[in-house]
């Protein structure tokens, strides 16, 4: 593959989509390695340093686990990171994923959702990212192509402003092997939205910290609380870096989007390509009268909770999709959303559906389906399974 | 006696963590001393993390990286990789690490950037032992020596791994062996190895009086005593290929019972044990005696 110019209309595919983005970052180093469906994401990343078009270090590791700690050292050292995963990879990651936050590096990773043998399967599904939650990672979860080129450059933006690092997260097949026009901005616009990383503290010899010492329990706790209160500025960050981005690129996303929510009576929830379906189908069900509407969350981490609150508690029902099981207790943004809502005064029913687990089909008919038995139910359920053969 | 001047620069602070006779602490210093102020240090889980002191104290006068236990060599590769691309192909890279994370967790990330020919150097300060979480064994720990983890009843059952020999066979530029009662040749090796290119390897055994069940005073004396025994023999290899041998010169060796009877932890040894350690030592000298001369 040749050098492209940027700044042009491109069919490429959501794998693709993240090396453009992580090219147009200009990242320092990055340090991967393959597993399906992540591979083409670092195949062109390659290129791109074999030909010159990016300037940067690629550590050809041999685990994931040792992906993510080479970026700790070369983010330590006052590099722009990146990396790409999925599944298996980010579940080996996990030590590092939790060191990473701790040190307050913004290093950036795309994970392509795949769903977690055994058994095997390369398809997707939301496990292997939800199970990082609790990490300190911001987690968002991307639809359309375009949206993950765009996601990886206001990724650090956010990462580098709060000193957090930063998933983004699309679907396996769907997305990542799917070939979607996109625009590829501008190298220029993008210099200008995000200037080179200057970190406020790294390992220089002409300056000698130590990061990472032992903490006694009289200081572990304050630096826990400024990851949490770094998550919360990552709120506004978020939106302020989508709404400059908008002002240069003319595109923007939210951290959440409701799509034909109001005066909705029963209202949908979704997060990543399945939210595209659900638009073909509000569409139609709203062509037939009916009161839906769709709320997609696109920012997971950080938990936008009083957007989604505002957006939510004056419904008559809620029904959440979860392509993910807690097992034990049931789809992971349900009780997300539960969680938000439970202190509000007004709270909607919630209807907890799960489908599309390994990479089922989410077709139009599955979420009539689910929209229907919201429709026809009136006590809320923690759980309903679609679709599985009992 | 040779005259040898200990090059002045202190790198580390005597407010350190490390017991009193830590064999550790003196290798640290001795290899800043000789790596110099321009370098940052990598550091996984292991005794030096206490050493080191807690936030926001250091006891060195250098950057210091702390690190997850498995990863020192591939962390360092990452410092060194965002040096590099940032214009600075000058600063020395150091990972310092433990015989368990380098015999060990850490052999995987190790022969990872071993492979690869990461400019770095590593070094495995070996006290044969997981000795912060309290003397476990480790893949370091010697034959038949006592450990929480292999009590009297049964010691460990295996031989010390060979680490040098795992190392050399990924043919990096240079590997070699020291040991802190030997500061000059230590010394000297850092040196060697701050000016080549590529993957450096030193396994430097530290005496632990607490671990080794020693009195702390004879740390130094255990440390050459290891050497005189052929124990632990002091030689640098070039390339995968090129052997030399620089301590011990002495023929004949002294018997081993010499360096076991003064640790507790071999202390419940019989004769026959000590026969049977006395053999993998002569094995271990006579390969090492035949790579010398095969490349010479
Ligand atoms: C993944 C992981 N497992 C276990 C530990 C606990 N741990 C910390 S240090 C250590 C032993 C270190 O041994 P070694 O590398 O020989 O260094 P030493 O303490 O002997 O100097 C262990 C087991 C850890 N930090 N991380
Ligand atoms: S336990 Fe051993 S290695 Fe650890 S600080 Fe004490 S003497 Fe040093
Ligand atoms: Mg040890």
């Amino acid at each position: 593959m040749t050098p492209t110019l940027t700044g042009t209309k491109k069919v490429v595919t959501g794998n693709h989509a993240v090396s453009y983005g992580a090219m147009l970052a200009r990242v320092q180093v990055i340090s991967a390695y393959p597993i399906t469906p992540q591979t083409q994401v670092v195949e062109l990343l390659s290129e791109f340093c074999a030909n010159g078009t990016l300037r940067a270090k690629f550590i050809k590791v041999e685990s994931e686990h040792s992906a993510m700690a080479a970026l700790i050292g070369a983010a330590s050292t006052g590099a722009r990171t990146f990396t790409a995963t999925s599944a298996h990879g980010l579940a080996l990651m996990h030590e590092m994923l939790h060191w990473a936050a701790g040190a307050r590096l913004p290093i950036v990773m795309a994970d392509i959702n795949r769903a977690m043998g055994p058994p095997w399967s390369v398809w997707t599904d939301q496990n292997d990212s939800l199970s990082q939650r609790d990490t300190g990672w911001m987690q968002v979860y991307c639809e359309s192509n375009q949206e993950v080129l765009d996601t990886v450059i206001q990724a650090y933006r956010v990462a580098e402003k709060v000193s957090m690092p930063a998933m983004l997260v699309l679907d396996a097949f769907v997305l990542s092997h799917t070939a979607e026009p996109i625009e590829i901005p501008d190298q220029s616009l993008v210099d200008e939205y995000l200037p080179p990383y200057r970190p406020l503290y790294k390992l220089d010899p002409n300056d000698p910290r130590s990061f990472g010492a032992l903490a006694p329990p009289d200081v572990y706790m304050e630096l826990r609380y400024k990851m949490h209160q770094a998550m919360e500025d990552a709120l506004i960050e978020w939106a302020r870096a989508d709404e400059e981005f908008s002002e240069l690129f003319g595109r923007r996303y939210g951290l959440i989007e409701p799509y034909r929510a109001d005066d909705a009576e029963i209202l949908l929830v979704t997060s990543g390509t399945v939210t595209s379906t659900a638009r073909e189908v509000i569409d139609e069900l709203r062509a037939e009268g009916r009161r839906v509407g769709l709320l997609k969350i696109r920012v997971f981490r950080p938990f936008p909770a009083q957007l989604v609150r505002a957006a939510l508690q004056d419904t008559e029902k809620v029904a959440v999709l979860d392509r993910n099981i807690s097992f034990g207790m049931g789809g992971i943004f349900a009780q997300e959303i539960k969680s938000a809502l439970y202190n509000s005064t007004k709270r909607p029913p919630i209807f907890g559906f799960v489908a599309g687990l390994g990479g089922r089909d989410i077709t139009p008919s599955v979420i009539r389906e689910i929209i229907d038995y919201t429709e026809s139910h009136d006590e809320p359920e923690d759980l309903i399974w679609v679709g599985v053969k009992r | 006696m040779r005259n040898f001047t200990l090059p002045a620069e202190e790198l580390m602070g005597s407010g350190h963590l490390g017991c009193q006779g830590c064999g550790g602490a003196l290798a640290m210093r001795y290899v800043l001393k000789a790596a110099g102020d321009n370098t940052i240090v990598v550091l996984p889980a292991c005794c030096w993390t206490i050493i080191a002191g807690p936030f926001p104290y250091s006891s060195l006068k250098v950057p210091l990286l702390h690190t997850a236990f498995e990863t020192a060599a591939v962390a360092a590769s990452g410092v060194r990789a965002a040096l590099d691309i940032q214009g600075d192909t000058e600063t020395t890279v150091l990972a310092w690490a433990g015989d368990g994370g380098t015999f060990d967790i850490g052999l995987q990330s190790l022969s990872g950037a071993a492979e690869r020919n990461e400019n770095i150097i590593y070094i495995c300060y070996d006290n044969e032992a997981y000795m912060n979480t309290g003397i476990q064994r480790s893949g370091a720990t010697p034959f038949l020596a006592w450990t929480t983890t292999t009590p009297e009843k049964t010691p460990k059952s295996e031989p010390k791994k060979d680490i040098m020999a795992i190392m050399v066979a990924h043919r990096i530029p240079y590997a070699a062996t020291a040991t802190i009662s030997y500061p000059d040749d230590l010394i000297r090796k850092v040196q060697r190895a701050k000016s080549i290119y590529g993957t450096k390897f030193l396994h430097v055994l530290a005496p632990c009086p607490p671990g080794w069940r020693a009195p702390s005073e004879l740390a130094i004396k255990l440390s050459r005593l290891a050497v005189h025994t052929r124990v632990f023999p002091l030689y640098e290899v070039e390339n995968g290929e090129r052997y030399t041998l620089n301590e011990p010169k002495e023929e004949p060796a002294l018997p081993v019972s010499e360096y076991l009877k003064l640790q507790g932890r071999f202390s419940h040894l019989t004769e026959n044990d000590v026969e049977a350690i006395q053999e993998i030592i002569e094995k271990r000298w006579q390969r090492l005696l035949r790579m010398v001369r095969e490349s010479s």
